[in-house]
């Protein structure tokens, strides 16, 4: 080793790109959180009583609950819930209502989301129909037409309330029941938007879907709510993902994404998510605190989570699956990159209730700078699960020596024929491969991006192309600097 | 500009143990140098040197590359220019496959040199032809970086790798080692098939047979981190005869 220097050790800097801020007039609510909110908020989206009811259910279930304390996340701050505003909304032009104004449509083009139909059309973009979302409300989703001519209904959360009531009430909450958790329970009280699918029976959707989450006022959060229903037969591939501007202050984001897959369905749903992660002092990101979960409810159903996290300076996240029906099965892929001072504390739930159901696990953990990267995951094999199978495979990279990686994983086998393999490894970039690459004519950071993305290339692989790509130079950017 | 490389009383060493006591040596333009010594002798020391790598401190000398500072270059600046090393062990990198790697190193120097970077089908038909001159087979190309290689297949592939780059001079560190007949002579006709009046080599090892098929104009003898003596093939039939005892200038 060169005496002074250690060239694996030095903080992360990163360049976000996606940290502007849109100028634009928005309507605020007051801030802060009680019944009163609550009310206004459902007021505003002109929700049935039915909803109002489920909201204010779910606000004094989450009164009754305190924020869970297990995750190894010492840097998430006490957060002030009354100092939040829990709806911002670009204001609509009244003469034009149907119109997307003009510096929504720019933002999106400069996030490189086509939010118009005829970019998709004119083969700019890959064939995928989007639905954008920014702050509290749903402002574009592509498609919708082509889609419903198949009987595939895809549309904001709000739009499904209106018009498809009965398929949301009777999905609702199924899969994250109210209160399941404190932020899934502060979601229920308060979600705004998001994206609403059903895929009905046999049919192929052909095209992917995506939400796209972005947050731009201040002092606000974002809780949007996603549900997607697969029924017998159906198929479709799901992504999502997300930006915010770069703030001093950190901004809350709250999810709930509920996935029912009926026999013989199969969805595919992935993530690259990039919220803002505060800058190398570790000031400002937002704190990314989510439920997902599906419910592979039917015979021979599968549904298969991929997540790409390099965003957030605090994420908290579990992306789950609950195998009900026989022969279900579900896989986790994920990689996890944290720099500067992120903390991610992220993982699995693998339920195995039906028969000969599977699961399998792969957790590529990186972490560089002062952060702390946790895989934390729980399989559970419930008595009748005969035949179960799970592979778990949890792998850590450290990049410096001032990081951490921890992985907690929890197997709960109740079912003697079941099988359950749990691997793990740690490594480092080591310097003889940072030299081999630089001896190549590669630099260090082209270097460091190289040897992350075959690290992660398993699950990378795993998304759709375009995804891949964007994935991919994520990881990359995100790491530039990180060795000295 | 008589020499590509000119070394001046170089001393260096590792972990505050200097290990190259006053190394001179001279490379003109065209020609192959052999460097032959016993272990231990600082060989591998003098690659790892010219090459820049950070474990390794130069204490005091000078190294002129191309008429230009070497020692005032980082080690993609020095590949950039030319610079070549063939590991003696090269170092597995899980999951790039070679396509991927040679891909970013090519594109790496032509952006340093202002050119543009080749399109897919010019890289491919490239990773062909080279890949070829070193038999190396389609699937090759999607292998990831030494994982798994043989030390056969790792030597050629350091080759493979040295004809993609094309550099003006090439280091071979014990390239040789470990290698069967057959091996042997894909690295001699791969360095032999890369040399030209514009380009110089370097080549490390124990042993002469890889010299009796590249055919060096000058040996060099590195013993206790010193150059003892300079010859003709003469020197290496003395010292495949003789060993290294006895031979210090």
């Amino acid at each position: 080793m060169a005496e002074e220097k250690d060239i694996l050790a030095a903080a992360v800097s990163k360049e976000y790109s996606e940290g502007f801020v849109t100028d634009i007039e928005q309507e605020f609510i007051p801030k802060g959180l009680n019944e009163d909110i609550i009310r206004l908020i459902s007021a505003k989206k002109d929700e049935p009583a039915w909803l109002l009811d489920f909201r204010l259910d779910a606000f004094r279930k989450w009164r009754q609950m305190t924020p869970p304390a297990w995750g190894h996340l010492s840097r998430l701050p006490k957060i002030d819930f009354q100092d939040i505003i829990y709806y911002a909304a670009p204001k609509k032009d009244e003469e034009r209502p149907k119109e997307i104004d003009p510096a929504l449509q720019e933002t999106f083009d400069k996030l490189g989301i086509p939010i118009r139909e005829r970019e998709v059309l004119a083969g700019v973009k890959s064939k995928v129909a989007v639905d954008a979302v920014f702050d509290s409300v749903s402002v574009s989703t592509t498609f919708r037409k082509t889609l419903a001519g198949m009987g595939i209904i895809f549309c904001s959360f709000s739009e499904a309330v209106r018009e498809h009531p009965d398929l949301v009430r009777k999905y609702l909450a199924t899969v994250v029941p109210v209160g399941d958790n404190f932020y899934a329970a502060l979601n229920s009280a308060v979600f705004s938007d998001g994206s609403f699918c059903y895929i009905p029976k046999g049919v192929k959707c052909p095209m992917d879907l995506s939400s796209y989450f972005r947050i731009n006022a201040s002092g606000t959060g974002q809780f949007e709510r996603t549900l997607i229903i697969a029924d017998e037969g159906a198929s479709v591939s799901y992504m999502e993902g997300c930006t915010a501007p770069m703030r001093d202050e950190n901004q809350l984001h709250a999810a709930v994404v509920e996935i029912i897959v009926e026999k013989d369905a199969d969805v595919r749903y992935s993530t690259v998510q990039n919220w803002y992660p505060g800058d190398a002092q570790g000031r400002g990101g937002i704190l990314n605190l989510v439920t997902k979960r599906g419910l592979c409810r039917g015979e021979n159903s599968h549904l298969s989570w991929t997540q790409v996290e390099t965003g957030s300076a605090i994420t908290w996240k579990y992306p789950s699956t609950v195998l009900m029906g026989d022969n279900s099965s579900s896989e986790f892929y994920s990689v996890a990159l944290t720099g500067n001072f992120q903390q991610a504390d992220t993982g699995t739930k693998m339920i195995h209730i039906g028969k000969n159901t599977r699961s399998r696990i792969v957790s590529k953990g990186i972490s560089a700078g002062h952060s702390e990267n946790s895989y934390r995951g729980l399989v559970r094999i419930n008595p009748g699960a005969v035949n179960a199978r799970n592979h778990s495979q949890c792998d850590s990279l450290l990049i410096g020596s001032e990081c951490g990686a921890h992985t907690f994983p929890v197997i709960r086998n109740s079912s003697p024929s079941a099988i359950v393999e749990h691997e793990a490894t740690t490594s480092r970039i080591s310097e003889d491969q940072l030299f081999y690459c630089n001896q190549r004519g590669i630099s260090p950071d082209d270097a460091v991006g190289l040897i992350v993305g075959g690290y992660a290339r398993e699950v990378l692989s795993r998304l759709p192309m375009e995804f891949a790509v964007e994935a991919q130079k994520l990881l990359s950017v995100n790491l530039e600097g990180s060795i000295g | 500009m008589k020499y590509l490389l000119e070394i001046h009383d170089l001393h260096a060493g590792i972990a505050g143990k200097e290990i190259l006591h006053g190394i001179n040596l001279c490379i003109p333009k065209g020609e192959i140098h052999a460097i032959m010594g016993p272990n231990g002798a600082g060989k591998s020391t003098l690659g790892a040197v010219l090459s820049g790598h950070p474990d390794y401190v130069v204490t005091s000398g000078s190294i002129s590359f191309a008429g230009k500072d070497l020692l005032a270059m980082s080690p993609e600046e020095r590949s950039w220019a030319g610079l070549f090393l063939s590991f003696q062990y090269p170092i597995e990198i899980p999951g790039v496959s070679i396509t991927s790697f040679m891909k970013a190193a090519v594109n790496a120097r032509r952006k340093a040199a202002g050119e543009l970077e080749l399109s897919p089908a010019q890289f491919l038909k490239l990773l062909k032809e080279k890949m070829s001159l070193v038999g190396m087979k389609g699937e090759f190309a999607r292998r990831e970086v030494n994982v798994g290689f043989s030390g056969g297949e790792k030597k050629r592939s350091e080759i493979f790798q040295m004809a993609m780059l094309d550099p003006v001079l090439s280091i071979l560190d014990e390239t040789d080692s470990g290698l069967d007949v057959d091996a042997l002579k894909i690295v001699a006709d791969g360095v032999n098939s890369l040399h030209s009046p514009q380009k110089s080599a370097l080549v490390i090892t124990h042993y002469r047979h890889l010299l009796d098929l590249v055919k060096p104009d000058i040996v060099h003898v590195l013993k206790g981190g010193r150059i003892v003596a300079e010859g003709g093939m003469e020197l290496a039939d003395r010292i495949e005869k003789y060993g290294f005892e006895g031979i210090d200038g």
